[in-house]
């Protein structure tokens, strides 16, 4: 069997483990958040995208998340599919609307900067195509947990499309290499290291670690909800067949 | 020093940011307000979480 970390396996744990770490993510993300927003407004205007360069550095991170975030959805519904762990189910479902704001963030801040330098809001390019997929499967999650009443149902039927799903993640990954697109490559991990100065480098890793933090205040809060609404369901059963 | 003009692209720089903040703001209330929510039903019931 997978080794699972302990405060996974066991609810009361993760309520111990999780009641100090999400405000003290929540604290990090804010203090990294201000960092971030302080170098990226001192950072110089770009020489060909002028101001439009600090809409890079939360559009940039917004994007990364909504992967960053479906891997972790992928892996707890694997858990939950596989080990039939409810704790895993919990984690996958509060995922879902975390991971579906951060691809609509990175969905529209995309837009929003492509309108000056591209002279477009949208264009049915492989990267863009492909976030746009990933949001709709995000939806589809959110929607197919919501039709369905029975908690296992949902929970089996969720990791099922949850993984599926998972097929988009290398598809928008590598969309940029395989296919000609407007977007542009990789310019932070790349082999030759980051195509920019450190003049945007620093806000871009600044604000990038901050919107990861943030995802996990948010994750565990929301995790958190879960059980409790779980608990209060199966207490609310007990009283009903009593 | 800050640069906060971002003439000629205010509209687009700042309602980037704007969207953003707001998007989080939505996130940190419902995930709490959720949280609570069912914290204070599930406190209400027999089975007490700790």
């Amino acid at each position: 069997m997978i080794p699972v970390p302990a405060f996974l396996s066991n609810p009361e744990r993760f309520m111990a483990f999780s009641r100090w770490a999400a405000p003290l993510f929540g604290g990090i993300a804010v203090l990294l958040g201000l960092a971030g927003l302080w170098y990226g407004f001192t950072a110089p205007e770009d020489y060909q995208h002028g101001d439009t360069v600090r809409i890079m550095f939360i559009h940039v991170p917004a994007a990364w998340m909504s992967m960053f975030v479906y891997v972790c959805l992928a892996v707890a519904s694997f858990l939950s599919l596989v080990f039939r762990h409810a704790l895993a189910d919990c984690a996958a479902r509060a995922a879902v609307p975390i991971g579906a704001a951060f691809t609509g963030l990175a969905l529209v801040t995309g837009s929003l900067w492509g309108e000056p330098m591209w002279g477009t809001w949208w264009v049915w390019d492989a990267r863009l195509t492909s976030v746009l997929v990933l949001f709709l499967v995000y939806l589809a999650l959110l929607a197919l947990r919501a039709s369905l009443d029975d908690e296992l149902k949902a929970a089996r039927a969720c990791a099922i499309l949850a993984l599926v799903g998972a097929v988009n993640l290398p598809i928008i990954h590598w969309s940029v290499n395989w296919w000609n697109t407007l977007h542009q490559g990789a310019s932070v991990f790349t082999k030759s290291g980051p195509a920019m100065t450190s003049d945007y480098l620093i806000p871009l890793l600044l604000l990038s670690l901050a919107y990861m933090a943030a995802f996990g205040s948010l994750w565990l809060v929301s995790i958190r909800g879960e059980v409790w609404r779980r608990r209060a369901d199966a207490a609310a059963q007990r009283l009903a067949r009593a | 020093m800050l640069d906060l003009d971002a003439s000629p692209y205010g509209f687009f720089v700042w309602t980037s940011y704007g969207l953003t903040a707001l998007v989080f703001a939505g996130l940190v209330w419902s995930s709490l307000a959720h949280a609570r929510h069912w914290r204070k039903r599930a406190e209400q019931s027999d089975d007490t979480p700790k």
